[in-house]
């Protein structure tokens, strides 16, 4: 048992901190969330010669062969930066689920040139009606010659306005909340039928409202067997939930070092503000809960790569739990902390609070973790 | 960073959870798996079986009496103890004055001391806080002066639970008044059992049990072959040992024994025509319990692992004292809370009002408000991460 990291892993992560330092610090997210796109096909392009888009996946599917721990490295260093590119929906979600299910077509179609950072990919899989139950769908898929006709609507799609392809989730059989009969199809952006609207996030990233009027795919389209998604859409979430924790990782210890440093410097009475011991507790109490949140993102992303389906969500809804509350603390501290500037659109600080209150709603918020928890065989079982 | 365990150590956890319920006497046994609290001879004896086996003390190296397993080891050993809910050892000797010893002892007092603590045959309590010495320790007034080869004690010490069971105390007392207050205190070995002059008194606690006690120095004779470190030196000694208590009483593996104590209370709490623990919205409510521990198991796991690495845990087990002190009395309310109207019962009611598993449980919630308490208060535990930790001014 070992939890230091490895002498790759410390290099990559010097790596992707000298990257966020010197070419995505918050100046350039500042720049990206005017753009109609919110993130930069070159700085993708770049990741991609990094060799970051392409470290969960195995070497004969173009990959790195990396571990799941890994990519969380670098999404929690990237999360001190804010950069925009599309990790999490291109190459969690959307990449996770061709590498899993996809024939050696469609990764070789789909997933290689996204490794490559010359295309991006979204998940569509979240109804208006479905809030955080994966098997709440209406959108259906039905068979026509030669494919699937696709119609539905699909809300929130991360990434949803810029990928070149989109997951999505679709009923092939059963009614609106049946575990089974559900598939998954890759559809071209440029489909006939498909509209996106691109919306804007509140954190200042981009998602798009897709609308599937009739969209027509062909048979090898399909993602995997006809009706059998579920299993591997949780999967893929739960990879997501534990991707956003490592990224909030990054976002609240940024957080919470700028407020360390300002208690040190803000003065009022004639002396630093962090000399007074109701504020002392609170950054306490605030470095307690972020060390929880890291301890927990770890374990998440560990076994965000296990076989066993239930350790594997008991770990990654405990961690998302612990964004949502414990991340929470730090991040309302920080900005009682900071005060009336906190509340200022000039000042980053809420650029961060913002980027986690998305964060700790995505795949899951916390009551819905604490249910899932509760409905695990192994909780109600006796030790 | 790998965290899972190999094969080998998972025969080792089968090893050890096999070996416990043999080890145990039938009674003892017994009362573990309903889930009772233990007396103190049951603790001794289950000390001496462990002693026996050659499991006492995890945590010492092997030249010194210790088993010599590595952090994972531990780990599941402690795990295995907890989950078969063995009686808890006296921390004093092993935990405490024992790796004092192992790091700052001569070689006579290793020799003296070390076997006994192991063996149980001599059990011991801690004597640190004073009345007008509390969360502000080092101004402690029990004054040590020399004459001839002895020191002689004056003084009282407050807090020292279970001396009326202990033979040897461990004290911290004033060798000299100049300089910072922090400069003149000694660490001390007494013998509390025979020497005249020393006198204990317990106290009940809100637990309805005698944890605390008073003990009293008049003339108390120790002698100088007893201080451990030079004299004046022994706050950096204590302050060392005090990094070291803060990692184990944050009672973090008891907040997750007490976790399955609520599912089993919940499970047996009938309600109309099923349970309590059919109830979603008691069961979300133990789920939040049981994600928490899981969260602050971790942080702790992450420290022993870099103890074992060689580094000592520092100012960051105040996080665990904190964390895992607020975890241990919130599982005591829920446990409360599962009970229901049982919740009214003292631990002196019939079988036929409170079954046995639920017997102790408002005696410790109660006596637990004492966690956030101990060990140097919650608060402290903030000052102390907010100054060597945050480095932030003047704190």
């Amino acid at each position: 048992m070992n939890f230091d990291l490895t002498e790759e892993q410390q290099i990559l992560v010097d790596s992707v901190a000298r990257f966020v330092q010197n070419d995505s610090g918050t100046e350039r997210f500042r720049k990206l969330r005017e753009s109609a796109r919110g993130w930069e096909p070159a700085m993708w392009e770049r990741m991609g010669e990094y060799g970051w888009l392409g470290v969960p996946f195995p070497e004969e599917q173009g990959g790195v062969g990396g571990r799941f721990v890994d990519l969380a490295l670098i999404l929690e260093q990237l999360g001190r930066g804010l950069v925009p590119e599309p990790i999490i929906p291109s190459v969690v979600l959307a990449g996770g689920l061709i590498s899993r299910l996809g024939s050696a077509a469609q990764v070789e179609r789909f997933l290689a040139p996204m490794i490559e950072g010359r295309t991006s990919l979204a998940l569509a899989y979240a109804e208006r009606q479905s809030r955080y139950c994966l098997h709440e769908v209406q959108t259906s898929a039905v068979r026509v010659p030669g494919g699937y006709a696709l119609r539905g609507q699909k809300v929130w799609v991360l990434n949803g306005h810029a990928a070149d392809q989109i997951v999505v989730v679709a009923r092939t059989s059963g009614s609106q909340r049946d575990r089974a009969g559900l598939s998954l199809f890759v559809v071209d952006a440029g489909a006939r039928g498909l509209s996106r609207t691109p919306i804007g996030g509140m954190d200042g990233q981009r998602t798009a409202l897709l609308e599937l009027d009739g969209v027509e795919v062909a048979e090898d389209a399909r993602l995997g067997g006809e009706g059998e998604a579920l299993a591997h859409l949780e999967w893929a979430i739960d990879r997501g939930a534990a991707a956003a924790c490592a990224e909030g990782q990054g976002a609240i210890q940024e957080l919470f070092d700028r407020t360390v440093a300002y208690l040190k410097q803000r003065q009022q009475f004639g002396v630093p503000i962090g000399s007074f011991q109701a504020l002392q507790h609170r950054a306490a109490d605030m470095f307690s809960e972020l060390e929880l949140c890291r301890s927990t993102m770890i374990l998440a992303a560990i076994q965000a790569d296990s076989d066993d389906a239930e350790e594997r969500q008991a770990e990654i809804s405990a961690a998302k739990l612990q964004l949502s509350h414990g991340g929470w603390f730090v991040q309302e501290n920080a900005i009682q902390l900071f005060g009336g500037i906190g509340v200022t659109d000039e000042q980053d600080e809420g650029l961060f609070f913002k980027r986690l209150r998305v964060l700790q709603g995505l795949f899951g918020d916390a009551d819905h973790h604490v249910d899932r928890f509760q409905r695990l065989g192994r909780f109600s079982a006796d030790r | 960073m790998d965290l899972s365990f190999t094969p080998e150590q998972q025969n080792f956890r089968e090893e050890v959870r096999k070996w416990i319920p043999r080890a145990m006497p039938a009674d003892m046994r017994r009362k573990a798996e309903a889930g009772a609290s233990f007396h103190q001879d049951e603790t001794m004896q289950w000390h001496r079986i462990l002693y026996e086996k050659g499991w006492i003390a995890p945590h010492w190296p092997k030249e010194v009496g210790g088993t010599g397993w590595d952090v994972a080891r531990r780990f599941i050993f402690q795990e295995e103890i907890v989950r078969a809910n063995a009686p808890e050892l006296s921390p004093f000797g092993l935990s405490m004055v024992g790796p004092l010893l192992i790091q700052f002892g001569n070689a006579e007092q290793k020799a003296r001391f070390l076997p006994k603590i192991l063996s149980g045959d001599e059990v011991w309590c801690q004597g640190y806080s004073e009345p007008n010495a509390g969360s502000d320790l080092a101004s402690l007034q029990l004054r040590a002066v020399k004459d001839g080869d002895d020191y002689v004690l004056n003084g009282q010490k407050t807090w020292t639970t279970y001396a009326q069971y202990a033979d040897w105390i461990f004290v911290l007392a004033r060798t000299g008044t100049d300089g910072k207050k922090q400069e003149g205190i000694s660490f001390l070995l007494a013998d509390i059992k025979n020497t005249p002059g020393i006198t204990v008194k317990p106290f009940l606690t809100t637990g309805g049990t005698d944890a605390f006690s008073e003990t009293w120095f008049k003339d108390a004779r120790v002698p100088q072959k007893n201080r451990v470190g030079p004299e004046n030196g022994g706050w950096a000694m204590a302050k060392a040992l005090l990094g070291h208590e803060r990692t184990l009483i944050g009672g973090i593996a008891e907040s997750g024994k007490w976790v399955q104590r609520v599912k089993r209370i919940a499970r047996e709490t009938p309600v109309g025509t099923g349970t309590l623990f059919d109830d979603p919205a008691f069961r979300r409510r133990i789920a939040k319990l049981e994600m928490r521990y899981r969260a602050v198991a971790m942080a702790n796991l992450r420290t022993l692992a870099a103890a074992q690495l060689g580094r000592a845990p520092g100012a960051e087990s105040s996080i665990l004292k904190i964390v895992g002190t607020e975890l241990y009395q919130e599982a005591t309310e829920l446990a409360m809370d599962a009970m229901g109207h049982d919740a009214i019962g003292w631990y002196d009611a019939p079988e036929s009002a409170l079954p046995e598993h639920e017997r102790w449980v408002a005696s410790q919630f109660n006596y637990l408000r004492a966690a956030t308490i101990y060990g140097g208060s919650n608060e402290i535990q903030k000052n102390i991460i907010a100054k060597q930790i945050l480095r932030l001014p003047g704190a």
